[in-house]
């Protein structure tokens, strides 16, 4: 069999079609082309290699962006003539995707201009407002396979606040340099008429410069020192003001009295390198959110259907008694009373439970679920901040995480009363030696003992660390998740969708044999429809080819029928296939019958599919020692498959509701232990919000997740506990950092004790520590992340 | 040499100016998207072959 990939998404063809000399895996794809070719804009295709995504899913819809409202929340600039909007498009991932929506002024003459920021995966476009609406954009961009990702998160600013980082960095360093130079000449000693008489030039200089550097870019360090001593907590910003405003008083009091050129150099130098170590942790991930609820995973309009008219409404002004008109695919926003005769509902991703719930006229149906079966009508029996799911989800029980120290500031506890015990005794020892000293030594004493090299060694091991997990697909919070990380004693783990695929089962087959026939048959059938079921069925017969049936009919939630050679093919739920009214669907698994003319022939059986690595990764949990769990929402029939795949000692838990999740996180952590949970969906927010570490495991991850600590890339599933090895040695490599710069604060305290503190060795061990800490822990870093 | 007066406080000053510039270029937002721009200068210009 010849393989054909894509040339648009590169993915394998299944069925190849073909268009101006090109193949194509599906008419989604085929349309890009078309699209994007006959508007001169070919050269996507010339930038990268199969540039695209795979278009096989279906399109979204934008009606929700017919209402002004929404509309008006989601603008960033207009003026009734020309509007400006900020979207977020997950698929944006190569410079294929940043030409083509750069050049979107050729798909539409309205639209004046777009930029793209790519790191936060966003573009920026201008258009004139009479005559294109926003709805209209979100198509255009959905048919050339960039639809944007609108939830009402978005639509919260965040602020600059790096900003005021980086300005305190640059004065900082700018102020260094200078000072650097200005200082220069002071170095040698040298008693020479003209150095004496530029000095106060000079000297005047260097104070100027440092002000703004200990008032300015310095402050943040004051503030959370006083913090930190208000509540009693020793934190490594304590020792590192008070070397601070030791220096600086300690030079001042020299240039006014003429007694010394006093330490600017090392001030400056000090203050620069401990903010390069700060802007160097900041490190986000800007196209990810972590703290995405509920609020983004609801949709931001649906359609209310008033008077025989649709009418699309924002999302938190639905009433009761509304009736709304939910399509298939959609996510049912409020609690209410289903009006349509029948329908199918997947709650997986809310509650947990992997079956679609089915429900007729006049049953209660919950917000949260997606809708299977086509279009269908409920009415609205409360709001959306009174559904059941939103007050779960709102619990305040959900917002206990203890204070953590970091390993930093736990140091520095120690750190802090060393110094002071030091200069205690230097300052006795030298009052009954040399009074005259005592000054000079006991201020030399706090200088050099300023940690920063310490300071610098948690940011910068921990931000290296966090940009190669982000790498390689393990995407966290900040750096202090990795230090928690490497305490974890226990794991806990959802079940479905977690450790198994979300989207693919495994199938086997229990009746009369098929022959060829029989399955060519039934592959045709199952072509027509989209139902996930009927999709993974197509996927199992992929080695038949089709054949041409005399009818077929999907009849939504209940199954297929199809008639071929005068005879009646169905496939579905047992009253479907059977005509047997009377026989009970069962809810244990998921099995979808097939009969011919009424008979049953036989049954497929569904079953989930486990992650690739699923036991290599349980056996390595179990060699680093941590305790496993698994918890889940569906009930225990795959209990017996999985206690045959994984070691002895794993603790089963099943159908927890979400409620039920959170407690036992927490009976756990009664028990001190130290949690981590890998989830996926709505249903394990809470326990992921509880646990010590929140870790959602997402097969696409620009779509929605619940709150979390980290994302983790589903392909990389079974890195985990390399993943958790990483953070312990990482936590090494702080602690050899920690050594390294104590061992240079000896050195210096040496220098101080005896008197011998003249600025030249000040400045030159500060900036050599500082260098030397960050090389060491960035070479380890490195290291360690390549011999895993 | 005490034409290093002037030397010192003209470099300072033109240093001054530089580092305004800077600052408000950053306000600006020029600083906001590293990685962009050095992808979009290596796009080609079309030729204009239908006018």
């Amino acid at each position: 069999m010849q393989e054909t990939n894509c040339y648009h998404c590169g993915d394998l063809c299944e069925e190849v079609i073909t268009f101006s000399s090109h193949s194509f895996c599906c008419n989604g794809c085929k349309m890009v082309f078309e699209i994007l070719h006959s508007n001169n804009l070919g050269n996507y295709y010339d930038l990268e290699k199969n540039p695209g995504t795979s278009q096989k899913n279906l399109s979204k819809r934008f009606d929700f962006l017919e209402n002004e409202e929404i509309v008006s929340k989601l603008l960033e600039f207009d003026d009734e003539e020309t509007q400006i909007v900020h979207l977020f498009i997950p698929n944006i991932h190569c410079s294929s995707c940043i030409w083509v929506l750069e050049n979107l002024q050729k798909l539409h003459p309205l639209i004046i201009h777009s930029e793209v920021n790519f790191p936060q995966k966003k573009v920026r476009i201008t258009y004139h407002a009479k005559g294109l609406d926003l709805k209209s954009i979100a198509v255009l961009l959905d048919k050339i396979g960039y639809a944007p990702y609108i939830s009402s998160e978005d639509n919260k600013s965040k602020k600059k606040r790096s900003n005021k980082l980086l300005l305190q960095l640059v004065w900082a360093g700018f102020a260094f340099g200078n000072v650097m130079l200005m200082s220069f000449p002071e170095y040698f000693e040298v008693k020479e008429f003209w150095l004496e008489s530029y000095k106060p030039f000079f000297r005047l200089i260097m104070v100027v410069f440092t002000i703004p550097v200990v008032f300015y870019s310095a402050s943040d360090y004051f503030i959370s020192a006083y913090k930190g001593l208000k509540n009693k907590i020793l934190n490594i910003d304590v020792p590192i003001s008070l070397g601070i405003i030791v220096l600086f008083g300690r030079s001042l009091f020299e240039i006014v009295t003429d007694s010394g050129q006093g330490y600017w150099d090392s001030l400056n130098g000090l203050v620069f390198f401990l903010l390069l170590g700060k802007y160097f942790q900041q490190r986000t991930y800007s196209f990810l959110s972590f703290d995405r609820d509920y609020n983004s995973y609801f949709p931001i309009g649906v359609t209310k259907i008033l008077d025989d008219t649709e009418e699309n409404i924002p999302i938190d002004k639905i009433a009761k008694g509304d009736i709304l008109l939910i399509r298939n695919e959609e996510i049912i926003p409020v609690d209410g009373i289903l009006s349509s005769e029948k329908a199918s509902f997947d709650y997986s991703f809310v509650t947990g439970e992997s079956r679609p719930l089915f429900k007729v006229k006049g049953d209660k149906i919950f917000a949260g679920g997606k809708q299977l079966s086509g279009t269908i009508e409920m009415e609205v029996t409360k709001d959306v901040s009174q559904s059941y799911l939103t007050q779960l989800w709102s619990k305040d029980t959900f917002q206990t995480k203890t204070d953590y120290l970091s390993f930093t500031d736990r140091i520095s506890k120690y750190f802090t009363i060393v110094v002071l015990i030091i200069a205690l005794v230097t300052g006795v020892y030298w009052y009954f030696t040399d009074a005259s000293l005592i000054m000079d030594t006991v201020t030399s004493v706090l200088i050099v003992a300023c940690p920063c090299a310490l300071a610098l060694s948690a940011p910068f091991a921990l931000g290296n660390m966090l940009r190669l997990f982000g790498k390689d697909g393990f995407y966290l919070k900040d750096g202090d998740v990795i230090e928690k990380i490497a305490d974890v004693d226990t794991v806990v783990f959802d079940k479905t969708g977690t450790l198994s695929y979300s989207s693919s089962n495994t199938i086997s087959y229990e009746g009369e044999a098929l022959e060829l026939i029989d399955k060519r048959i039934l592959k045709s059938t199952l072509r027509i429809s989209n139902h996930p079921l009927s999709r993974g069925l197509y996927a199992y017969f992929d080695s038949v080819s089709t054949i041409d049936l005399e009818t077929k009919n999907e009849v939504l939630g209940q199954g297929l029928v199809s008639v071929y050679n005068k005879q009646e093919i169905r496939l579905g739920n047992i009253r479907f296939v059977s005509n047997d009214q009377k026989a009970g669907l069962t809810n244990e698994e998921t099995v979808v019958y097939y009969s011919v003319d009424g008979t049953i022939k036989g049954k497929f059986v569904f079953s989930s599919k486990y992650r690739q690595g699923l036991k290599e990764l349980f056996d390595k949990l179990n060699e680093q020692g941590k305790e496993i769990h698994i918890l889940s929402g569906d009930n225990a029939n795959e209990e017996h498959k999985l206690r045959a795949i994984l070691p002895e000692n794993v603790f089963f838990s099943f159908n927890k509701k979400p409620d039920q999740k959170l407690n036992y996180i927490q009976n756990l952590q009664k028990q001190g232990k130290n949690v981590l949970m890998l989830g996926d969906g709505l249903n394990d927010a809470g326990a992921l919000k509880q646990s010590n570490i929140g870790v959602a495991i997402s097969e696409n991850i620009n779509v929605f997740s619940p709150a979390c600590d980290g994302i983790l890339s589903a392909e990389k599933f079974k890195k985990l506990a390399i993943y958790i090895g990483l953070s312990n040695k990482t936590k090494s490599i702080i602690t050899i950092s920690f050594i390294f710069s104590i061992l240079y604060n000896i050195v210096g305290v040496c220098f101080a004790v005896i008197g011998k503190l003249s600025p030249v060795v000040s400045a030159i061990l500060m900036p050599l520590s500082s260098i030397t800490i960050v090389t060491l822990v960035t070479v380890l870093s490195y290291l360690i992340f390549h011999k895993r | 040499m005490g034409v290093i007066y002037i030397l010192i406080i003209v470099s300072i000053l033109i240093a001054i100016f530089f580092f305004i510039a800077f600052v408000s270029s950053v306000k600006n937002g020029q600083y906001d998207d590293l990685h962009t721009p050095s992808i979009r200068m290596l796009f080609e210009d079309e030729l204009k072959e239908k006018k």
